[in-house]
């Protein structure tokens, strides 16, 4: 091996350089990152060979922050200041996390989204997350020795847009180029169906730590469809811990426990009920604080009692999403298992009995997500050849709507519509000279919008005066392909136009994020301005010979003075772009991509109408 | 709901596809040329390439779904049609249907209520069968009338008529899935 390898390491050796793409689970209890090497997808393993990164984050008083397995040890120690499942508070309220009561957090009160008060300050989620990916970042650094292109973060599947917005907010601020938001089960389904060739109808359920989701997907060649979605974002294994806690509890009588006590009789409960997978009795066993014993013991078949109203819960969006793909059971080729929780009997069992077949447990459940978000990164960064390649089409997982009189919702997008997609929907005004219009997007199944998740509020201004019910106000749904929504807002007869991008009420403003990429930025050496400056020479590189490329090959769809004014754009950002002023370089990209627009829309036009005349040959061959 | 553009770069949604102006669709043939067309305009395959690459993509992509899922659904490709035809505003307006249809559409209607009143779910599948045949023979007629007649004043009564029709047949569903929990 060693003697192939001619070119020194860190040089490219082919004329087509490979560009560095990684794929992130960023799961509720374990995180990993993976790439793909010399064609295969592979986990990147730590400094001692451990493949997951438990997802726990410790604030120490002394301002270090511990990621991983040292902040999982030390956890019931400091409690206060070490959070574990922070995924089950992305892109939340305080009022939307359950058995709030049984966490030893401080939790900081106030507007929108949940923060948490430790020793190093308020931190929230995005921020939280945002060191756990960064220490993935360093492990792919470290493992690569090489500039990444770029990053596919894996999300439940029925993450809402808030919560996705959260985790690519998180991704930004840890210094990572988000290629794409992918469903975690779409992710099993690709690493599954590319090694294995299936084709057919599959189910991928996948139950982790914090989340369930179940997907269905038609697999046929080349094709990952996503025909339904379905879950609950706060259902997972820590729920079979927390039943296993309070049955605890109540057993040996306890007084409410101390925060210390309390996270103890939560890894033994976790440890209990990892232990009946394999047996058929836990003990449970927990010195208190007070010094008293605890001694308790657990069969399968109490674990089975207690937890039965979970499984079933698991088998309610299963019905749903079978029912809007218009599916039966019998109908599924195979049922693909992922998420550690899976490994329990119990769900085994449930899974089997309402499929009818022996589920597929021939992938490593923890590993799964990350090689298929891998593979798909390998994909985006243009690593693959044409024809060497697939196509994946998923689906939002909860409608979308507006808030109209009476509080009730008005679908615009349902649910697992095919992204991206776009619709539009006319609104009007209701008194007479009104010139402002309240809108309110919201995302859910629910008719009365307090059920469903406010995503945002705007206004559209300067309407002209006019008598009840003539404005005619166009509002345009678009979700992109990472399942992200932006709203316009257009009266019709004017022209007039209000647009944002959804920022979540629980999300950040762009505002905030530069604030806390800046304040990392002076924290840490100027190690980190270089290192930005330097992705941002990378990112402008890569346009120009874009750029350069497309003129070579589609020039004459260009009038002179059009090719004059890419060219100038061109110009500009090669005269900055090895200058050491980020921001006039991140202006010079916008303006070529601005200035190469049209271009574009031309060059596509183009290409598909070659493809589908060149289809039509060929059928006439056939 | 109004579809973001019934047009694309000058092109309608068969055009988009590359199938004929037609009620009559292929499904196969549909569904082969969808993915193909998403193979070349989807985002992922531009995803390493400039902004405005990647938004004309999305653009393109965005555009292939709606008309896949316009001609998918036959209903909604009749609306479609009759759209195109610059015959849509009948659909909107003219909402007299004949005393028959609406006679048997309420009998329908009374029988999912008390169905849905008893739980009786067996009867909910009957009903929903039977709803189903009915707009099978109504699908055939719109055929008819758009492809072979060109009747579109006849199109329009039956669009309205399967749009009732649907509208019972999710009833039911939702009744049929309330029992069910
Ligand atoms: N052998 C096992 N038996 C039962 N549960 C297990 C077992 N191994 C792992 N788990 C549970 O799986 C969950 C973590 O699964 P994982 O897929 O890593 O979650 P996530 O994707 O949320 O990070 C935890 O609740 C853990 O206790
Ligand atoms: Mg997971």
């Amino acid at each position: 091996m060693a003697l192939l390898q001619i070119a020194e390491p860190g040089e490219s050796t082919a004329p087509h350089e490979h560009r560095l793409a990684i794929g992130i689970d960023l799961g509720t209890t374990n995180s990993l990152v993976a790439t793909v090497r010399s064609g295969m997808a592979v986990v990147l393993n730590d400094e001692l060979g451990r493949p997951l990164l438990p997802s726990v984050v410790h604030y120490d008083a002394d301002g270090h922050v511990e990621v991983g397995h040292e902040a999982q040890a030390g956890q019931s120690v400091d409690p206060r200041n070490t959070v574990v499942s922070v995924k089950r508070f992305m892109g939340r309220g305080l009022k939307d996390i359950a058995h709030i009561e049984a966490m030893p957090y401080d939790f900081v009160e106030g507007e929108g989204q949940v923060r948490l008060r430790t020793a190093q300050g308020v931190k929230s989620p995005v921020e939280i997350s945002a060191d756990i990916l960064k220490t993935l970042r360093l492990r792919a650094e470290a493992a690569l020795s090489g500039q990444i292109t770029g990053a596919v973060i894996t999300v439940p599947a029925y993450f809402d847009d808030a919560q996705r917005q959260a985790t690519k907010d998180a991704a930004r601020l840890a210094g990572l180029n988000v290629l794409r938001l992918l469903n975690e089960p779409t992710a099993a389904a690709i690493a599954y169906g590319l090694d294995n060739a299936a084709e057919g109808i599959y189910a991928v359920y996948d139950l982790g730590g914090g989340t369930f989701d179940i997907s269905i997907l038609k697999l046929t060649k080349g094709v990952f469809q996503v025909l339904a979605t379905g879950g609950d974002s706060a259902l997972g294994g820590d729920d079979f811990d927390h039943r296993i806690f309070c049955w605890a509890i109540e057993e040996a009588k306890l007084a409410p426990v101390s925060p210390q006590d309390g996270r103890l009789l939560q890894m033994r409960a976790r440890e209990a009920k990892e232990y009946l997978t394999y047996h058929s009795v836990a003990p449970i066993t927990i010195k208190l604080g007070s010094g008293e014993y605890v001694d308790l013991k657990l069969t399968t078949e109490q674990f089975n009692e207690i937890t039965r109203t979970l499984v079933q819960k698991t088998l309610q969006p299963t019905r749903k999403a079978l029912r809007d793909a218009g599916l039966a059971p019998a109908e599924v080729k195979g049922v693909v298992m992922v998420g550690g929780a899976t490994r329990m009997p119990q769900i085994q069992h449930a899974v089997a009995a309402y499929f009818g077949q022996e589920p597929l447990n021939n992938l490593d459940p923890d590993k799964v997500v990350a090689l298929g978000a891998a593979t798909q990164a390998n994909l985006l960064a243009g690593n693959r050849a044409a024809g060497d390649d697939w196509l994946l089409l998923d689906v939002i997982p909860l409608s979308l709507g507006m808030e109209t009189m009476g509080g009730l919702t008005e679908k615009v997008i349902p649910r697992n519509s095919t992204i991206p997609v776009a619709r539009a929907q006319e609104f009007t005004t209701f008194k007479d000279g009104q010139t402002a219009m309240a809108l309110h997007v919201v995302q859910g199944e629910r008719e009365l919008v307090s059920d469903c998740r406010s995503l945002a509020r705007f206004e559209l201004r300067g309407i002209p005066p006019m008598v009840a019910g003539a404005a005619r106000i166009r509002v345009t749904f678009q979700v992109d392909a990472d399942g992200l929504l932006s709203v316009t807002a257009r009266e019709q007869t004017t022209g007039h136009e209000a647009k944002i991008e959804v920022k979540p009420s629980y999300g950040l403003s762009d505002d905030e994020i530069a604030a806390m990429l800046k304040d990392s930025y002076s924290h840490a050496s100027d190690d980190a301005f270089r290192r930005a400056l330097r992705e941002a020479q990378v990112e402008a590189q890569r346009l120009i010979e874009a750029v350069q490329s497309a003129l070579r090959e589609d020039a004459p769809l260009l009038s002179p003075a059009e090719r004059a004014h890419v060219d100038g754009c061109l110009a500009k950002l090669q005269a900055v772009m090895m200058g050491d002023d980020r921001r006039a370089i991140d202006a010079a990209m916008d303006a070529l991509g601005k200035g190469t627009a049209e271009f574009a829309a031309r060059r596509m036009n183009a290409s598909v109408q070659k493809a589908l005349s060149g289809k039509k040959i060929g059928d006439l061959e056939a | 709901m109004a579809s973001v553009e019934s047009s694309f770069a000058g092109r309608d949604h068969f055009a988009l596809l590359g199938l004929p102006r037609a009620y009559a669709v292929d499904r196969n043939e549909l569904e082969r040329l969808y993915r193909d067309l998403q193979a070349h305009v989807h985002p992922d395959k531009h995803a390493h390439k400039g902004d405005a690459d990647r938004r004309v993509a999305m653009q393109w992509a965005t555009q292939v779904n709606e008309a896949y899922q316009t001609l998918r659904d036959p209903l909604r490709r009749a609306r479609y049609l009759l759209h195109l035809a610059g015959h849509d505003a009948a659909i909107e307006t003219n909402t007299a249907m004949p005393a028959e249809f609406l006679m048997e559409q309420m009998e329908l209607r009374e029988a999912v209520a008390d169905a849905h009143a008893a739980a009786d779910t067996a009867h909910l599948d009957d009903l929903h069968g039977r709803l189903r045949q009915e707009m099978a023979a109504q699908h055939e007629e719109l055929r008819r009338a758009i492809d072979e007649t060109h009747d579109y004043a006849r199109a329009a009564d039956v669009v309205r008529q399967l749009m009732f029709q649907e509208k019972l047949v999710s009833d039911i569903d939702a009744a049929l899935e309330a029992a069910e929990t």
